[in-house]
């Protein structure tokens, strides 16, 4: 039989503020179950301590499509109450997404410079955050009318394109690398974004 | 008794005039009228919804009904979503099929939910019905894809299919090519549970041929590409659930298919969007000005995403996110969404609570935009007394209000007090409560309050709280219209389920697992009560005294023949 936390009945027409101290006693002192009701409050890991105190039922219960719940931490059976087919779901597309890696990342070269960079494409939400993250690591003014450089890239074909025509989401899906042109070339592109 | 003088219809005008009677509350109340409108009544009702599978049995139901052509069923009790009830424990479908082979020859409907339905029970249901139109079924067990085959090949005048959320073994998806060429009535049309590939050329030409379909719902396998030529086959779409939403598409594809959604005008509800980026988000756009329903939940969009995407959905009234969206999510909720009415929020990864999700912020800055949001569902680390006032302030208008602090007894987070005044707040605010889920701390003051003064409340369920038996007594003695009690862990003893005697019979059912209920008490409860069924299901390690689950139920079928070994009934 589990031991869960059972006041008795004349302590509660209150707010009973005792349950609430921290306190320490051995056990068949007043309610020791209170400590373990003290320390799921502080606790973040409280489920390992409900389902070791409390629970009986978490091995007895078959579960026929059990999900496959990190095996380290011990959880209470059915909570948070979330349904068999949502959480495979989930479990399924959080697969999906480790497989598919996290960030998109481009190597960047600037005319003159000695060496690349790289950046991950899928940080940036928009055409001004890149150009200005750009101009950050590389010490230079991009694309603006006057100036020297302009941002140009490849794509999935291999052609030389400039940076700012096709909506930014379709740009990150289909740039190969970054290459940030100087000289004569560049004044003529301009401003572009 | 009748009156010889205004009630001497003759028997037709009077079901006739009952045939316009569609709900059956109303119907229930016309057949306590006289004998001769019972009698009506009994013999042209044609829906019957039966929210317990137990409760009555099929030859009681078909004698008192003899003409019945729709049926709903629900078997299970809700805790077993959630593991807490034995596989084998009932709810078979089969001899209700049975009996309405013979009786109920022109079955068109039948919708089940929590029941358990194998495949000969399907291919017993494609041979029974010449007439069969429309199957649901909603989060059932036992069959296999193998038995849709037989839906899909004999259901010759099928307008709904619909298999959402079953425990189903997916075996292949060579079901859907058994429709034939020929076949073209489907209206509904939901396959998204199912995850194996479906023939996609059976599929096409299926859609292309049901010129009313107005809800399609595919699965995963689906990818972008084909869904798109299924929407130019279906314009028409009022309910759309994508499959996969993610694939590489060039510039040019990526406009084809935001005109395919700019030509589906009808869309009202929205689902699926597996695998959703931002990349391709946009192109749902077109299609969101008439949105009422958008089903995020299986997206893990964050708050940009949504923000951006909520713009477009002027008219939204239900939202279904993920917890991913965070607190600024919900900021944009509160900015876009002024005519919202629902929202549910779910945990993105339930099992880790490092993971921020939403805070009383989130739903606080949704209940400023929306004024009228009245069913909330939703899962949070932590939250405050304060908070939930402030949001049924601004919110009077709750009738399902559903809160799962996922950490069992968690306080108020600053206050470290219960969250006794917290759901003190929603009951005495909102006086149309119908449904109540409580979480965090709570001691008998917070059921002290809901006896007093949820005075419409008809389901509760109670996780992880209360302090003795007098809390489960102010809620069997204080709220005249409860139906539906669940309650696990909380210490609530025998005390506590026999307070509760007055009321069983007027009440669908209640379940107690984990608790402290005794089999003494149990067999007091069945002993002074036989028009309830009362179940006790034992696990083996417990000692033989206590009641480690109980489910009570008020039926006039009497006990029931297929309990499993683990449940006794008392």
């Amino acid at each position: 039989m589990e031991r869960l936390v059972s006041f008795e009945s004349h302590h509660d027409h209150d707010l009973n503020l005792k349950a609430t101290e921290l306190r320490l006693g051995l056990p068949g002192s007043d309610e020791p179950e209170k400590q373990t009701t003290s320390s799921v409050r502080s606790n973040k890991r409280a489920s390992t301590e409900i389902s070791q105190e409390s629970n009986t039922n978490n091995s007895s219960v078959s579960d026929d499509h059990e999900d496959c719940a990190p095996p380290s931490k011990a959880q209470v059976v059915g909570w948070p109450p979330i349904r068999s087919y949502r959480k495979n779901t989930l479990q399924a597309k959080n697969k999906n997404e480790s497989e598919v890696g996290a960030g998109i990342y481009v190597k960047v070269s600037v005319d003159g410079a000695p060496y690349l960079r790289k950046i991950d494409l899928k940080v940036y939400k928009c055409y001004p955050e890149l150009l200005e993250a750009l101009e950050n690591m590389f010490k230079l003014t991009i694309g603006y009318n006057g100036s020297d450089y302009a941002p140009t890239y490849q794509d999935k074909d291999g052609d030389w394109m400039l940076v700012g025509d096709v909506p930014f989401h379709m740009f990150i899906t289909s740039c190969k690398r970054l290459r940030i042109m100087k000289g004569s070339e560049a004044r003529g592109l301009g401003s572009c974004v | 008794m009748e009156s010889t003088r205004s009630l001497s219809f003759p028997d037709k005008v009077l079901h006739r005039v009952f045939t316009h009677l569609t709900s059956n509350e109303d119907r229930n109340s016309v057949s306590l009228v006289c004998k001769t409108w019972y009698n009506a009544d009994r013999l042209s009702r044609s829906k019957v919804f039966i929210r317990n599978c137990y409760s009555v049995s099929p030859e009681i139901l078909i004698r008192r009904f003899p003409n019945v052509r729709c049926v709903t069923l629900k078997g299970k009790p809700r805790f077993s979503d959630f593991n807490l009830v034995p596989p084998d424990w009932g709810a078979d479908v089969h001899a209700w099929l049975v009996a309405f082979a013979d009786k109920y020859p022109l079955l068109e409907e039948l919708r089940l939910k929590r029941m358990v339905v194998s495949n000969a029970s399907l291919e017993f249901l494609a041979f029974s019905f010449q007439n069969f139109k429309r199957l649901s079924l909603f989060i059932c067990d036992g069959f296999t894809t193998d038995g849709l085959e037989a839906i899909a090949s004999y259901c010759k005048n099928l307008t709904e299919f619909d298999i959402q959320e079953n425990v189903v073994e997916d075996t292949s998806g060579s079901w859907l090519s058994y429709f034939s060429e020929s076949f073209a009535s489907l209206e509904v049309f939901n396959f998204s549970n199912l995850s194996s590939e479906v023939d996609f050329d059976a599929l096409e030409r299926l859609v292309s041929r049901c010129k009313s379909l107005k809800v399609l719902k595919v699965n995963r396998s689906v990818s972008l590409e084909q869904l798109q030529k299924l929407l130019v086959l279906a314009p028409q779409l009022v309910e759309l659930c994508t499959g996969s939403f993610s694939q590489e598409f060039s510039a040019h594809q990526f406009v084809e298919l935001e005109s395919c959604f700019n030509n589906c005008k009808n869309i009202q509800s929205l689902s699926g969007l597996f695998d959703a980026t931002a990349q391709y988000l946009p192109a749902i756009y077109p299609a969101c000005a008439n949105l009422t329903f958008l089903n995020l939940s299986y997206s893990a969009l964050g708050s940009d995403e949504l923000d951006e995407l909520l713009m477009h959905c002027p008219r939204l009234q239900r939202l279904w996110v993920l917890d991913t969206v965070g607190d600024k999510g919900l900021e944009s909720v509160g900015s876009n969404c002024p005519l919202l009415e629902e929202l549910r929020v779910f945990p993105s990864d339930p099992f880790d609570d490092t993971i921020q999700g939403v805070t009383e912020a989130g739903l606080l800055a949704v209940s400023f935009g929306c004024p009228r949001l009245h069913y909330v569902l939703y899962f949070c680390q932590q939250l405050t007394n304060a908070a939930v006032a402030t949001i049924v302030q601004n919110c009077p208008d709750f009738t399902h209000f559903r809160l799962c602090i996922m950490n069992p007894r968690q306080p108020d987070y600053l206050t470290n007090e219960p969250m006794d005044e917290a759901f003190g707040a929603v009951v005495k605010t909102c006086t149309k409560l119908q449904r109540l889920s409580v979480s965090g701390l709570l001691t008998d003051l917070a059921f002290e309050y809901i006896g007093k003064h949820a005075k419409n409340l008809e389901v509760l369920s109670i996780a992880f709280a209360g302090s003795s038996d007098r809390g489960m007594q102010c809620v069997m003695e204080g709220c005249p219209k409860i139906r539906k009690l669940e309650i696990r862990d909380c210490p609530f003893g025998d005390a506590a389920l026999l307070s509760g005697l007055e009321k069983y019979e007027s009440m669908r059912s209640l379940w107690m697992s984990s608790c402290n209920v005794t089999m003494d008490g149990c067999r007091l409860l069945a002993k002074t009560m036989p028009r309830l069924n009362v179940e006790v299901i034992k696990d083996d390690e417990s000692d033989d005294s206590h009641a480690d689950k109980v489910y009570v139920y008020r039926t006039v079928a009497g006990p029931r023949m297929d309990s499993p070994p683990s449940v006794f009934t008392l």
